[in-house]
């Protein structure tokens, strides 16, 4: 029985009892107080424990607070929050009681952290070698462990690394760097911030199983903060979901993914792309509440099919589902455990007539001074279909999709749009080639212009394609808007007041004004989280088939494929690798890159 | 084991240029030829303004005493009847050897007269320069360790309020404070003679020398704040933090190095200032150097003397600049040494 | 649907902070003065009062100047040409610059290398050399002088705005507009140039504070407005012999000068702050440090 002061009960997992190597209670942080404003809290009543040589995965999308809670857990609080309540037991031992002056004696030996950007958390100036004897020379140990300590995160030849600068070396390296640093004083937790984003997916596999194998080794407890499940399920014991900086679900991670318990678990679950299977994905209207702008009752209530009236009235207390320790903060959790599976429906694609390709690209190339970036790309996209490129960074895709919509001129080969060449560069492009090429691109930030509204924006292809007298122009300008579930009022707002997700529709709706026929999308969903990328991807599809546009869309996300293109190809290092359709390539490939990736891509998959 | 980019194959090894680059010696050959094609134009500038534009040199020297003979004898002296590309050529050459021409002045051999006081108002500039550095260094960072404290906020609200102060102010204001009216500490005007080392009385130093330090302290100070700040608000501070680094290593080891890069650019263009400050602050104090001199030879019209000024104070002004880049680059690592 | 206009908003904030308040009301009291002071004078510019350098008396409040005329009559008149030239050389040197460094920004290659060349060579040596350069031929006339100031001013400003543009034709946005195949013109002026609006005032303080500083200073040289003409540089020149005897012939145009720069400095820095959140720089030490970088250029 869980005794009343405490919210989650304390999950035993490993056979022997004893103290939890950590154990968090109640934690609460809070933006820094200021005359004349009530405490906002971003973070409260967080409280979970991790076992020696276990895995805890914590797992969040943007602003769930995850990140403030890892740092946290080394007694750090960013400029302007504080510490509001709660306690960190490290062993027993409340850390958030330590004075400045022993918290730093801890950092780095008893708790170590990963971070999320290896390139920019080590420090341009100094030599590599530098800082990692630092931690020694911090924290005592002799320097005859740093070649053990390197070898065990995957460094076998240290001389070379520790005499270079941070910026000489690759991600991959860097981060296990990074990882030395962490393990190099055996601490006895350790906390990794997203270590893995960034990193093409075979590099991530490699570090995933490094982060393993350690922790095991040395029995050290870690705590991993991701925003993708995928890779959780690959590493963690332990999942425990936050959402709006509550704690919404805690378990063990096949029961926790298996039959989720919390209404937004099972959202989450809903709008992850899986390998094996196209699916449709399913995104969750509306947008996690700020710090300040909790809804009465759950924070959940809003945007959750299962609401009842009871919702509305308090935050919800823990339910605990199963007697492993399986809890969610929800009136109706047991309800929704029972839930068989999490109800993902098969997409019916119907495969388009072959007709036509209405693009043809023949022997492309392209190359810079030094550097040869594509080589000899042939692929086509037949009308109506979606064809996917995928490539990690740097395999020269987006070049390519440069190529196609003509920011990029330098390029050796034939592109044929609708039958006609399509000329290098712009400027010998005609007007209506122009019109039928549209593209959106990655970075939700950049692309809208910060001094134009949002009907402004929409409105600067469609004044420049058409002469339409102001009424209809405007008409227009409101059926774009509509048509990609915005309602008609955003066009007077400007872009910084709309989200990620908000933006990349309006980046849409800028692309599909004009009635293109084939639409160049390059990593579009990349920068969002998971749910909102599903409710975009699932937006596109529908445009596409109502419109009955072509799709190129330029990937890194294999499952993301899976559910929304009809043929692919692979690019890496400039060359295809494989082509085909999707179906094909995905379950049997022919090309042993192909097979590497598709073995590296973590998936949460049955247990 | 080679370090190897996870995204090269063989093939695009291969095709990677073999030789190692040495950003450092490429910048100064750079940087130097650029420098020399500069001074180059500069001295075109200079000469084209001086004695071709309307109302020619030597009316411009004569002024009201110009009769068409004495015009004419004046022409012929100073060559202004020859065609403008050889008076530049012949002007040039005489350059290169030292040979700047006669003030108009007092006929003397303008080389002699410049030379000697380029020691004086190099000396004022240097000094000026080191210390207001450092003292602006040693502020920025203190302030930036004491973020938003009094003594941070103090500093800033007079750094903002210093700034924009004209040095012939300042030079005015110390003067009232410490030669003339409050106390008489230090002469308010120099007496030496150019020809002996400017160190000899250094009680005349100092007025001139602290106008242009508190002229540009202000700047380095912020610069100095505003990058150690932003170095501590970085990535791979927190990153040294939770590793347990103790603050002073953090302030000096982690976050200074990288904080003075940026300050470089700015040193480097107080230098410059100072170039142009002391102009102002030799007048002021009748202090023989290039500044004063410039100030009497536009006023008696001496082109020749403007001219030879005017360039060595363009040389400067180069060099600086190339020193500058040169020290930037020597504390970046990542721009000096790029991936392999 | 009006285009909201980024100027008003980040003055308008700029104005309700403490330091953009306190500098935009010294600044304008010394606007004031200046303008004013002609008209409430209590004797001309050259009318002999008192002796020379005598002290603060009933007849003249200020004392007396090197030749015995009024100083707080000389001080009141002795303002205007000067503002009005730091204005004019700014608006001029500015516009100059910004034109300039938007053109090399976007259309790159020759114009860039060829705009930049010209801007190293006028970078070659101090503005107030520079001036004087120009003076040293075609005497102090104040047409050449403001000229002379504006020139100077331009390559700066050219830098800081090429750079700025650049930043923005990187931009996606632009990118979005060139596919379409929008011709250059229109989107430097529909694209680029709204994005400058904040880069540009700070600029525009900034030099104006430059432009009072080398026009005071060639004045205090002799190389402004000729005698017997009121004007502060000179009037600090002309009465620092008998700074010992009559301090305020020195000190309150010295004073005046020093309130302007500083008000509009200030000013500047507030505007500066306050047009952070605007579609820029998203933290403060980055922003401060590019504004630091501006103003020692």
């Amino acid at each position: 029985m869980t005794a009343p002061s405490e919210d989650i009960p304390v999950t035993e997992v490993s056979a022997d009892p004893g103290t939890p190597r950590l154990a968090v209670e109640n934690l609460r942080i809070v933006m820094a107080p200021r005359r004349g404003r009530p405490e906002t809290d971003v973070v409260d009543q967080v409280s979970f424990t991790v076992q020696p040589g276990h895995v805890l995965g914590l797992v969040g999308e943007s602003g769930s607070g995850k990140t403030t809670v890892a740092l946290a857990l080394l007694g750090l609080v960013k400029r302007g929050l504080a510490i509001g309540g709660g306690k960190v037991l490290i062993d027993g031992q409340d850390i958030l009681a330590l004075s400045e002056h022993e918290l730093q004696k801890l950092r780095g030996k008893t708790v170590a952290y990963v971070p999320q950007d290896p390139g920019s958390a080590l420090n341009p100036v100094l030599k590599v070698g530098t800082q990692l004897h630092e931690v020694f020379a911090i924290h005592g140990g002799d320097a005859e462990r740093l070649t053990q300590v390197m070898a065990e995160a995957g460094l076998e030849d240290p001389g070379p690394i520790l005499a270079s600068y941070p910026h000489q070396l690759s991600g991959g390296q860097q981060q296990r760097v990074a990882l030395a640093m962490a393990f190099a004083c055996r601490p006895r937790l350790i906390v990794l911030d997203e270590p893995t984003t960034g990193l093409d997916v075979t590099t991530q596999r490699r570090v995933l199983d490094t982060v393993r194998g350690l922790c095991r080794t040395y029995q050290v407890a870690a705590v991993y903060i991701s925003h993708d499940l995928a890779v959780v399920a690959e590493i963690a014991d332990h999942v425990a979901v936050m959402y709006s900086g509550r704690l919404i679900e805690i378990g063990a991670a096949g029961e926790l993914f298996g039959s989720p318990a919390h209404p937004y678990t099972r959202g989450l679950m809903r709008a992850i792309p899986s390998l094996e299977l196209s699916h449709q994905l399913l995104g969750m209207a509306g947008s996690p509440p700020r710090p300040g702008n909790r809804p009465a009752g759950c924070s959940f209530r809003p945007r959750c099919e299962f609401a009842i009236a009871e919702c509305e009235l308090r935050e919800p207390e823990a339910v605990v589902v199963s007697d492993t320790g399986h809890a969610a903060r929800c009136v109706r959790a047991t309800e929704v455990a029972a839930l068989s599976g999490t109800a993902l429906l098969a997409r019916e694609r119907t495969v388009p007539p072959a007709q036509e390709p209405v693009l043809t690209i023949s022997d492309v190339s392209v190359s810079y001074t030094t550097k040869r970036v594509l080589r000899d790309i042939s692929l086509d996209v037949g009308a109506r279909k979606a064809v996917a490129i995928v490539g990690t960074s740097g395999s020269g895709k987006t070049t390519l999709a440069r190529c196609v919509v003509g920011l990029h001129q330098d390029w050796t080969g034939t592109i044929t749009f609708g039958g006609k060449e399509l000329l290098p560069g712009v400027r010998g492009r005609t007007r209506d080639q122009l019109r039928k090429i549209q593209f959106v691109a990655q970075n939700p930030y950049g692309s809208l212009n910060p001094r134009q509204t949002v009907g402004q924006i929409i409105g600067q292809p469609l004044a420049h394609f058409t002469k339409l007298p102001g009424k209809e122009h405007d008409r227009r300008v409101a059926d774009a808007l509509i048509s990609v579930a915005l309602r008609e009022s955003f066009a007077s707002r400007y872009p910084d007041e709309l989200s990620g997700g908000e933006r990349q529709r309006v980046a849409l709706a800028r692309a599909l004004v004009v009635d293109p026929e084939l639409l160049v999308c390059d990593e579009i969903t990349s920068a969002l989280d998971v749910s909102v990328q599903a409710a975009i991807v699932e937006l596109l599809l529908r445009l596409q088939a109502e419109r009955g546009l072509a799709l190129l869309f330029i990937t890194h996300n294999l499952p993301l494929v899976r559910s929304i293109a009809d043929d692919v190809t692979v690019i890496s290092a400039g060359e295809i690798c494989e082509r085909g359709p999707v179906a094909q390539v995905l379950t049997a490939p022919s090309h042993s890159y192909t097979r590497q990736l598709l073995a590296d891509v973590p998936s949460i998959g049955p247990e | 084991m080679a370090i190897v980019t996870t995204t090269a194959t063989p093939e695009t090894a291969r095709e990677l240029t073999p030789r190692k680059p040495h950003p450092m010696r490429d910048m100064l050959i750079k940087r130097g030829l650029i420098g020399i094609l500069t001074l180059v134009l500069v001295s075109i500038l200079v000469f084209a303004a001086t004695q071709t534009l309307p109302g020619n040199a030597a009316s411009a020297v004569l002024l009201n005493t110009a009769t068409p003979q004495r015009l004419h004898a004046l022409e012929q002296q100073l060559g202004l009847n020859r065609p403008a590309v050889e008076q530049y050529w012949t002007w040039l050459t005489g350059v290169l050897h030292g040979n700047f021409g006669k003030s108009l002045a007092n006929g003397q051999p303008v080389s002699t007269l410049v030379g000697g006081r380029i020691l004086n108002s190099l000396v004022l500039v240097v000094l000026a320069g080191v210390i207001g550095t450092l003292i602006g260094v040693g502020l920025g960072v203190l302030a930036a360790a004491r973020r938003d404290s009094v003594f941070d906020h103090v500093l800033s609200v007079v750094s903002l309020a210093v700034t924009a102060l004209p040095e012939f102010v300042v030079a005015v204001v110390l003067v009232i404070f410490f030669a003339a009216v409050v106390v008489h500490w230090f002469p308010a005007v120099s007496v030496f003679v150019p020809g002996t080392a400017p160190w000899s009385n250094p009680r005349e130093l100092v007025l001139p020398v602290a106008t242009l330090v508190i002229v540009i302290v202000p700047y380095v100070f912020r610069m100095m704040r505003a990058s150690m700040v932003d170095a501590l608000e970085s990535d791979y501070v927190q990153m040294a933090r939770l590793k347990g680094v103790p603050r002073w290593r953090i302030l000096l080891v982690h976050a200074l190095p990288n904080a003075i890069a940026p300050t470089i650019q700015v040193i480097g263009l107080s230098f410059l200032y100072l170039a142009g400050g002391v102009v102002v602050v030799e007048y002021m104090f009748n202090y023989p150097g290039l500044g004063q001199a410039l100030v009497s030879a536009v006023s008696d019209r001496d082109i020749p003397q403007i001219q030879a000024i005017v360039l060595v104070l363009a040389a400067f002004y180069i060099a600086v600049n190339i020193l500058t880049d040169v020290i930037s680059l020597a504390v970046s690592p990542r721009r000096r040494l790029p991936r392999s | 649907m009006a285009r909201r206009s980024e100027a008003i908003a980040v003055l308008g904030r700029a104005v309700r902070t403490p330091r953009g308040a306190t500098g935009l009301v010294i600044a304008g009291l010394v606007v004031l003065v200046a303008v004013i002071g002609p008209a409430v004078a209590p004797y001309s510019t050259t009318q002999f009062v008192t002796s020379p350098f005598a002290r603060a008396s009933s007849v003249a409040w200020l004392g007396g100047d090197v030749l015995g005329r009024d100083v707080l009559s000389r001080t009141l008149d002795g303002g205007w040409e000067l503002l009005a030239m730091a204005a004019v050389a700014t608006a001029l040197g500015v516009a100059v610059g910004a034109a300039l460094g938007v053109m090399a920004a976007y259309y790159g290659g020759l114009w860039d290398s060829v705009i930049m060349r010209a801007v190293d060579v006028i970078l070659a040596f101090p503005q107030l050399v520079f001036a004087l350069l120009l003076v040293s031929i075609l005497g102090p006339k104040i047409w050449l002088i403001v000229l002379a100031v504006a020139i100077s001013h331009a390559p700066q400003v050219a830098r800081v705005t090429r750079a700025a543009a650049l930043d923005i034709t990187e931009r996606d946005f632009v990118k979005a507009m060139q596919i379409l195949g929008i011709p250059g013109r229109r989107i430097i002026r529909k694209d680029v140039l709204p994005n400058l609006t904040s880069v540009l005032m700070v600029e525009i303080g900034l030099r104006l504070t430059y432009s009072m500083l080398v026009i005071a200073g060639l004045s205090f040289l002799g190389f402004g407005l000729q005698p017997p003409a009121a004007s502060w540089g000179l009037m600090i020149n002309e009465n620092r012999v008998g700074l010992i005897a009559q301090p305020w012939g020195v000190l309150m145009p010295a004073i005046l000068i020093a309130l302007f720069t500083i008000g509009v400095n200030t000013f500047t820095d507030s505007v500066a702050r306050a047009s952070l959140g605007v579609g820029g720089r998203a933290t403060e030490p980055d922003a401060e440090l590019a504004l630091v970088a501006r103003e020692v250029s």
